[in-house]
C-alpha cells in the first residue's frame, strides 16, 4: 500500500478495519476503508474499481443502438431509464418527433421500473438490519413486475426495449390488464410494510437522527435523487426538466426536511405510492398509434455536444455524447448518481457507530456496477 | 412427500456424467461414497458473492416464488471457510481477480465453483474494446458447471445446481483426491 | 435573467470569457488559469448563485485535453456550461474546483485516473478505479494490446 497507516488514521485513532470486497452488507464489490476509535467511526474511505468494466472506453468503438445494451448493466436496477436517457439524447441530436404512444409507454414503464428498484431497495434494506422478513416480503412482490417485464419486453432484469425512434416491440395485449391487477394488489400490501418497518420501534432507534445531511451539503455534493430530497433538495428532473409524458400527469414531489436516514427510507415510501398515482393516471389512455420512427440503418449523429438527464430511481443520471459526425460516439459520459451519493458517505457517518454505518450506507441506496461503470 | 426431483432423462448433457463415473470398486466403499454424496449434495450452502446483474438474480432465486431452500442451499454463508459452493455472478475485472482467488483457497474442501452468467463464462458482453476485464472466470478457478444467459434466468439457475448435485453423486473417495491434486498451487 | 442578460453578466465578472449559444446551453471557454475566479464568482454572486455542479468531463480532443463543467442554478434554474483547454499533453493542469463545489472532489480524482490531467489544490489526488502503474485510458492514443481485444 503506497499510504501508510498514520496517513490513512491520523492522529488519535486506535485501529483501521477493512469491510473488504466480498462482505454481505456492502451491497456489491466496495471495499471501505474504516478507522474506528472503539466503535465510533472516524473515518470512511471507498476504495472503488472492482467492477470498472470500462464502458466510456468501450463507447468509442461501438455504434449509438449499441450503447444501449451497456446502459443496461449499468445501474441494473434501473435498465429501462437508462436506456431512455440514451434515446432521448440521441433523438433530441436527431431532432425527430416521436408518437405520442411511445411517451406514454415509456412513461409507465419506467415508473414500474422504480416500484421495483425500490422494492429490491427495501428488501435489502431490512436484511441488513437484521429483519430477513423485508426480503422475503419485498423480492414476492417484485416477482410481479418482472412478470409484466418479461411479458412484453422479452427480459426480467435486463430489458433492452427502447431503442432510438421508439421500442423494439408494441406491448403484449395483456399488459395493460396485468398492470391494473398489480397496482390493485399493490397498494393493499403496501401497508403491510408500514406495519413491518415504520412504526417499528427498534427501527426508529437504529434511523432516527443517523446519518443527517443538511440541505447546503446535499447541493454542493450534488446529491440528487430521494436521498437528496429527504434533506429538502427539490432536484426531481420529472417536474424541472420534463421528458416522455411527465408533463401531462399530476404527481407530487416528495421532499422532507430532516436528511437522516429515517426520512430518506419514508421518501422512498412515498416515491412508490407517487408511482403508483402516476400510472393509474396513463394505464387507462394509451393513445393509439405506431410504436416506433422508421431510422436510417446507420444512425450519425451531427456534430456537437448533447446532455440529457433523467430521473432514475437513485438519482438524476446525465448521459452527455460529444460527436464528431461518424457512426461512433466522439466521448461518452455518464453521470452516475450512486457515485455522487457514495461522495457523501464519510461527511454523514463520522462519530457514529460501525452499526450505524450499515444502516446508512443501506439508505444512501448505491449499486456498485453504476459507481464503476 | 419428498420434492420430485428431475428424471436422468430431462438432463441434457448426460454423456459427460458418464465419463465421470467410474466403474468397478468393491461394495463397502460403494455404500460409504453413496452417502457421503448423498450428504454433500443435499446441502450446499453458497458463498454470499455477487459482483453485478446476475447477482439479482441469484437473489430472485432465493426468493419465495424459486425458492432454492427446497434444494437444501439453504443458507448463505458470509465467511468462506463455512461456504460449499461460490457462485460467481458477475463480471470479474482484473482488480478483483486477486480477491476472488483468495476466496477461493479459503474455502474448505470440498469446494465447488458454479459459474454463472455470460460474463463468469467468458467475459460476455464485455469481451471486445474492455480493457479491464477477464475473459472468463475459469482463468482464476476451476469450474464445475457453467450457467449460461445473460442473466440467466432463476429456473435455469436451478438447473445449473441440479446437475451439480448430478456430478456430486459420480464422486468417489479416490477420485476426489485425484481431483484436488491438480489444484493444489502451493 | 434570459440568455442575453446573462451572457452580458458574466462578460461583466471575467472579460476574457468567449461566450457562445450553443443548441442546448450557455457556453463559456475560459482561459485555464481564469477558471477557479470566475467559477468562485459565478457560485457566489447572489444575481445567478450556480450552485450545482452536476457534470464534470475530461475530454480528449486529440491535439488539446479539457474539462468540461456543467453548472446549474437551483434558485433561478438556469445551466450554463463552463470549458476549459490545454494543449500540454505532457503535463496538463488545473485549478480544482472542489472548495467551491464540493462534488468535484470525486469527479476530478476520476479525471485524474483516466485521462491523465492534475489539478492543483486537490484535497487527495490519487487514482481510483486503476492501479497506479497504468497508463490513461479514455486518452485517443492510448494502445493497449496485451488486454484489449478488438475485431
Amino acid at each position: 500500500m503506497e499510504e501508510t497507516m498514520k496517513e490513512i488514521t491520523g492522529e488519535d485513532q486506535k485501529y483501521v478495519i477493512n469491510m473488504g470486497p466480498q462482505h454481505p452488507s456492502t451491497h456489491g464489490v466496495l471495499r471501505l476503508v474504516v478507522s474506528l476509535k472503539g466503535e465510533i467511526v472516524r473515518n470512511v474511505e471507498p476504495h472503488i474499481g472492482y467492477v470498472h468494466r470500462g464502458m466510456e472506453k468501450m463507447c468509442e468503438s461501438i455504434t449509438y443502438p449499441q450503447i444501449i445494451h451497456l446502459t443496461d448493466r449499468m445501474d441494473y436496477l434501473s435498465a429501462h431509464i437508462n436506456n431512455e436517457a440514451v434515446c432521448l439524447n440521441v433523438e433530441k441530436a436527431l431532432e425527430i418527433d416521436i408518437p405520442d404512444r411511445v411517451r406514454v409507454i415509456r412513461t409507465i414503464m419506467s415508473e414500474l421500473t422504480r416500484i421495483q428498484s425500490h422494492q429490491l431497495w427495501w428488501a435489502s434494506f431490512g436484511m441488513d438490519l437484521g429483519g430477513l422478513t423485508c426480503f422475503f416480503y419485498g423480492l414476492r412482490d417484485r416477482e410481479k413486475i418482472m412478470d409484466i417485464f418479461e411479458e412484453t419486453c422479452g427480459g426480467r432484469l435486463i430489458v433492452s426495449y427502447n431503442c432510438p425512434g421508439g421500442l423494439m416491440y408494441d406491448i403484449h395485449p395483456n399488459f395493460q390488464k396485468r398492470t391494473k391487477d398489480f397496482i390493485k394488489y399493490f397498494r393493499k400490501i403496501l401497508p403491510e410494510y408500514d406495519q413491518l418497518l415504520t412504526g417499528n420501534v427498534i427501527f426508529k432507534e437504529r434511523t432516527r437522527g443517523i446519518g443527517r445531511l443538511s440541505l447546503e451539503d446535499a447541493i454542493s455534493y450534488g446529491v440528487t435523487g430521494p436521498s437528496g430530497r429527504a434533506s429538502g433538495f427539490s432536484c426531481d428532473v420529472r417536474k424541472h426538466d420534463p421528458y416522455s409524458a411527465y408533463d401531462r400527469v399530476n404527481f407530487r414531489e416528495v421532499l422532507f426536511n430532516d436528511g437522516d436516514t429515517y426520512h430518506r427510507y419514508l421518501a422512498r415510501i412515498e416515491e412508490m405510492k407517487e408511482s403508483m398515482n402516476i400510472i393509474d393516471q396513463l394505464i387507462d389512455n394509451i393513445p393509439e398509434g405506431p410504436f416506433a420512427v422508421k431510422m436510417k440503418p446507420v444512425i450519425k449523429l451531427p456534430e456537437g455536444e448533447y446532455y440529457q438527464r433523467v430521473e432514475t430511481a437513485r438519482g438524476e443520471l446525465g448521459v452527455f455524447i460529444i460527436s464528431d459526425g461518424n457512426k461512433n460516439p466522439y466521448r461518452v459520459k455518464f453521470r452516475s448518481p450512486s457515485f455522487v451519493n457514495l461522495s457523501v458517505l464519510n461527511l454523514i457517518s463520522k462519530d457514529f457507530k460501525i452499526a450505524d454505518l450499515v444502516a446508512i450506507a443501506g439508505s444512501l441506496d448505491f449499486v456498485i456496477p453504476d459507481i464503476d461503470r | 412427500m419428498g420434492i420430485k426431483g428431475m428424471k436422468k432423462e430431462e438432463f441434457k448433457d448426460n454423456e459427460s456424467l458418464e465419463l465421470l463415473e467410474e466403474s468397478g470398486t468393491n461394495i463397502l466403499l460403494a455404500t460409504i461414497d453413496d452417502v457421503i454424496n448423498w450428504g454433500r449434495k443435499n446441502s450446499l450452502w453458497p458463498l454470499t458473492f455477487a459482483t453485478s446483474c446476475c447477482g439479482i438474480e441469484m437473489m430472485a432465486t432465493g426468493a419465495p416464488r424459486h425458492d432454492f431452500a427446497r434444494f437444501g442451499m439453504e443458507v448463505y454463508r458470509a465467511s468462506p471457510r463455512q461456504a460449499d459452493v461460490i457462485v460467481v455472478a458477475g463480471t470479474i475485472v482484473k482488480k478483483m481477480a486477486p480477491v476472488l482467488k483468495r476466496l477461493y483457497d479459503q474455502m474448505s474442501e470440498p469446494k465447488y465453483v458454479v459459474a454463472m452468467g455470460a460474463c463468469a463464462i467468458s467475459g460476455g458482453p464485455f469481451f471486445l474494446n474492455s480493457y479491464t476485464i477477464v475473459r472468463g472466470v475459469d482463468h482464476i478457478i476451476p469450474v464445475d458447471v457453467y450457467v449460461p444467459g445473460c442473466p440467466p434466468r432463476p429456473e435455469a439457475l436451478l438447473y445449473g445446481m441440479l446437475q451439480l448435485q448430478r456430478k456430486i453423486e459420480t464422486e468417489t473417495i479416490k477420485s476426489r483426491r485425484k481431483r484436488n491434486a491438480s489444484h493444489d498451487v502451493f | 435573467m434570459d440568455k442575453g442578460q446573462l451572457a452580458e453578466f458574466i462578460k461583466l465578472l471575467d472579460s476574457e470569457v468567449d461566450i457562445r449559444e450553443e443548441k442546448q446551453f450557455t457556453e463559456l471557454n475560459v482561459p485555464g488559469p481564469n477558471l477557479y475566479a470566475l467559477g468562485k464568482k459565478l457560485k457566489e454572486n447572489q444575481e445567478i448563485s450556480f450552485d450545482f455542479l452536476f457534470c464534470l468531463t475530461g475530454v480528449d480532443y486529440g491535439q488539446d485535453l479539457g474539462v468540461v463543467y456543467h453548472i446549474r442554478s437551483t434558485k433561478h434554474q438556469q445551466t450554463v456550461v463552463l470549458k476549459v483547454r490545454t494543449s500540454d499533453r505532457k503535463n496538463p493542469q488545473f485549478d480544482s474546483v472542489a472548495d467551491i463545489w464540493r462534488t468535484a472532489e470525486f469527479h476530478e480524482r476520476e479525471v485524474f485516473d483516466l485521462l491523465g490531467i492534475r489539478f492543483i489544490n486537490h484535497p487527495d489526488l490519487r487514482r481510483f478505479f486503476l492501479p497506479p502503474s497504468y497508463g490513461f485510458p479514455l486518452r485517443k492514443d492510448f494502445v493497449d494490446d496485451l488486454n484489449i481485444v478488438t475485431k
